[in-house]
């Protein structure tokens, strides 16, 4: 149990013992593949898939929001979902944590594997589920409680800390490790929606990460903050990529740019171009991505 | 000639923009409706405040003088020979529980027997002119017919005070006491004034002697309530009644309402069925109470064959009218918190049993709280079912359990409304609507209280 408290990898291991086992003939690459030297041009992100979706339609009642979506999404890695308003972006982010379940009238056809597993699966519990794949929230939506309380629900509920010392810990360390421990260890007791909207966000990533996931979902989570803010939240996105495997949905190219390593190009439901993100940036193979990050429509 | 060319300068900037021109000319209009609708807004709520205003300067007006009764302060002499019953027995002096009982219960009869009537008119007579003790029934009929058997039960308590003289305290006839008020028009011809001029040339000796006197009605607030003995008619059966039934609604309403109500709103798909129960809660908030008074009286009585008349089928009954408001309004409460604290629990794991108890829930308590309080208080106001199932009878004694016949404050009213001796029952109905709305009052001031204890904004 105690395992699952502490941070997954050290930085040094290249890739997940997970999944690594379950193909061991495949070449293990570091993450960042630093001057790895391949023939191939996305060479640098040819890593263990941590997720691997198949075919992912999701129906709004009758209509088809998603229409068959073919991905992976790389260990250990940033992931950006880009497009224009409307086309599917957070459906299919909640696809990866079973939030559409939630969703009155949703319905997700496909298949979506993580780590192998069919999280679709009838004998999956949900609950794991979520624990093992955090959410952050496009507003920041911290519980009207205490910092401490909105960081230890989460280990609570599932039963993460023995004692209220291993609570303690884990809180600071979340905190820490969301860069908000310095601006806010004097003030534990005091309500979360007292923070800045920066802060609150930074507490809500520190609140997913205290569960210890092993991805984390991210729904635009810089909209609604100013850029000072949102330059420590990149920060921090680009820290937590060693030890967790990061999904952002963002509507700034920029950002996207800047934090990730893999993009997904999403339109009208599709996907319509995916690579690295250098790639996607500055060599787009569709007509249609070219338009969007140029800003001929968006 | 400097402004001159200003005023050019914004007649030509105006003569530009159009949009500017015929915004302008909508907005006296516009103004005008503002204004209009806030006299209309401020009215409403004068007009409002006003007639709050009235009601209670009435209420009060009438009923506080009902808090304050004639009473007749005696020096009253326990005449042994007039109260000539064998000394109290000894439970020491028996050999057995039940010899002494029957001993006893023999004792209680003598005292029954004695003419306590007559030890309170001796005791009146000795502030009249001798005269008086011609007429005894009409000297006895100042004092309060109730008053003999409070004598009495003051005796039984201490049998010692036989032969003794002790200052007793009791209520002057209901007919005094509005006489003294000024309640009775005193121009009224002799055959129609329920005082004969005997006792009215008496009274004012009393006045004189300061024996009778305007005492605090403790009686109105403990006394249950009298036929025989109007004057000392009080509330006390109705309250604890009322007491009980409230008790009733608060334990079942409450919770059967919410979860009912978290059911809905967080668990239950939207389908037809649902839509259905929906369509059905609203309808049954809009169902008069007599409705639900009929149907207590053909489930709980004829059914359930519970007892007519007594506070548990009252509670059921008004238990069944308060749920529906209940439901509405912690649905309504449910539906007011925000869904991104639902996302943030469901997000980290949690079940959705955990998400409704860890986080909506208490921040819905305050909002179903003031509903449970609406739901209750308008309970404790109804009258029309509690007709039906029998809580309108004639009761004189405290319920001491939820199963005994008993009646309820409003029903009290309405009883009292009713009664012959209108004179003096106008003040007394107030006076019980006074202690109505001091529960009620209470229950609300309970309600804010509870309210801003759980209401940590963050
Ligand atoms: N809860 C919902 N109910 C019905 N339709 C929805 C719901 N959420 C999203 N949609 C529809 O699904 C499509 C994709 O929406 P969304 O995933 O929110 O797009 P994005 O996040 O890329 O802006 C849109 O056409 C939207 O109208
Ligand atoms: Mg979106």
């Amino acid at each position: 149990m105690s395992a699952q408290a502490e941070p997954k990898q050290p930085p040094s291991s290249p890739v997940e013992t997970g999944t690594a086992m379950t193909d061991l003939t495949k070449p293990v690459v570091a993450a960042d593949g630093a001057g790895a030297p391949s023939a191939q041009p996305h060479g640098a992100n040819r890593v263990e898939p941590k997720v691997t979706t198949t075919d992912v339609k999701v129906f709004y009642g009758s209509s088809e929001a998603l229409h068959g979506i073919q991905t992976e999404i790389p260990a250990n890695q940033v992931t950006a979902l880009i497009g224009p308003s409307g086309c599917g972006k957070s459906t299919f982010l909640r696809c990866l944590n079973r939030m559409n379940d939630t969703i009155e009238g949703a319905r997700v056809t496909g298949k979506i594997l993580m780590d192998g597993e069919d999280i679709y699966d009838k004998s999956l519990d949900v609950v794991l589920l979520r624990a093992r794949v955090g959410m952050v929230f496009q507003k920041p939506n911290p519980f009207p409680k205490s910092i401490f309380e909105n960081i230890a629900y989460g280990p609570r509920i599932h039963g993460l800390a023995k004692s209220k010392g291993e609570l303690a810990d884990i809180v600071e360390r979340s905190l820490k490790r969301a860069g908000l421990w310095d601006e806010v260890k004097d003030r534990l007791k005091e309500p979360g929606t007292g923070l800045s909207g920066g802060q609150q966000q930074r507490l809500c990533i520190a609140r997913a990460i205290a569960v210890s996931p092993e991805v984390i979902l991210m729904d635009e989570p810089c909209s609604a903050l100013d850029p000072i803010a949102t330059a420590r939240i990149e920060e921090l996105i680009d820290e937590l990529r060693r030890n967790y495997t990061i999904v952002i949905v963002t509507h700034s190219m920029q950002q996207a740019a800047r934090v990730s390593q893999k993009t997904c190009f999403f339109h009208l439901g599709d996907l319509v171009e995916e690579g690295d993100t250098d790639q996607i940036f500055t060599n787009p193979r569709d007509k249609r991505t070219q338009d969007y990050i140029t800003g001929r429509f968006g | 000639m400097a402004t001159g060319t200003a005023d050019t300068t914004i007649g030509a900037a105006r003569a530009a923009s159009p949009t500017t021109q015929r915004v302008q000319a909508t907005l006296a209009r516009r103004r005008a409706a503002e204004t209009r609708f806030r006299l209309i807004g401020l009215s409403a709520v004068i007009l409002g405040i006003g007639l709050v205003a009235l009601l209670f300067a009435s209420i009060l007006s009438r009923g506080l003088p009902a808090f304050w009764q004639a009473t007749l302060t005696l020096e009253v002499y326990i005449d042994p020979e007039i109260v000539d019953v064998s000394p109290a027995p000894d439970a020491a002096a028996f050999d057995s529980q039940a010899a002494y009982e029957e001993a006893f219960l023999g004792w209680q009869t003598e005292l029954a027997r004695t003419n306590w009537g007559r030890v309170l008119r001796n005791a009146l007579l000795a502030y009249l002119p001798p005269e008086a003790a011609e007429s005894g029934r009409a000297v006895e009929g100042l004092i309060a017919s109730n008053e003999r058997f409070e004598l009495r039960a003051l005796i039984q308590e201490d049998p010692g005070l036989i032969g003794e003289t002790i200052t007793f305290q009791g209520l002057a006839d209901a007919n005094i006491d509005v006489w003294v008020k000024g309640n009775i028009d005193r121009s009224l011809p002799d055959d129609r004034l329920p005082l004969t001029s005997d006792q009215r040339a008496w009274v004012e000796i009393l006045l004189e002697q300061g024996v009778l006197t305007q005492e605090f009605a403790s009686s109105l607030l403990f006394n249950v309530d009298s036929r025989s003995s109007p004057a000392s008619a009080g509330l006390a059966g109705a309250f604890v009644g009322s007491l009980f039934m409230m008790l009733i609604v608060i334990v079942l309403s409450v919770p059967i309402g919410v979860a009912a109500a978290i059911y809905l709103e967080e668990f239950a798909p939207r389908n037809r069925f649902t839509d259905l129960i929906e369509v059905n809660i609203n309808n049954l908030a809009a169902v008069p109470s007599i409705v639900f008074g009929l149907l207590g009286a053909a489930v709980f009585i004829n059914w359930f064959r519970l007892p007519l008349s007594a506070p548990l089928v009252g509670g059921l009954v008004l238990t069944l009218m308060t749920l529906p408001t209940v439901i509405i309004a912690t649905r309504s409460t449910l539906r007011a918190i925000p869904p991104s604290i639902r996302q943030a629990a469901i997000g980290l794991g949690a079940s959705r049993v955990q998400t409704v108890a860890h986080h909506v829930l208490p921040l819905a308590v305050p909002g179903i709280l003031t509903g449970a309080i609406i739901g209750v208080a308008q309970a404790l106001g109804e009258t029309a079912p509690l007709l039906l199932i029998g809580m309108s009878a004639f009761v004189a004694q405290v319920p001491a359990s939820p199963m005994d016949a008993s009646t309820a404050l409003p029903v009290q009213i309405y009883l009292w409304q009713g009664n012959e001796l209108r004179n003096f029952f106008e003040a007394r109905t107030s006076a019980a609507i006074i202690v109505l709305l001091a529960l009620l009052l209470s229950l609300n001031t309970i309600a804010i209280i509870l309210r801003k204890r759980f209401e940590k904004r963050w």
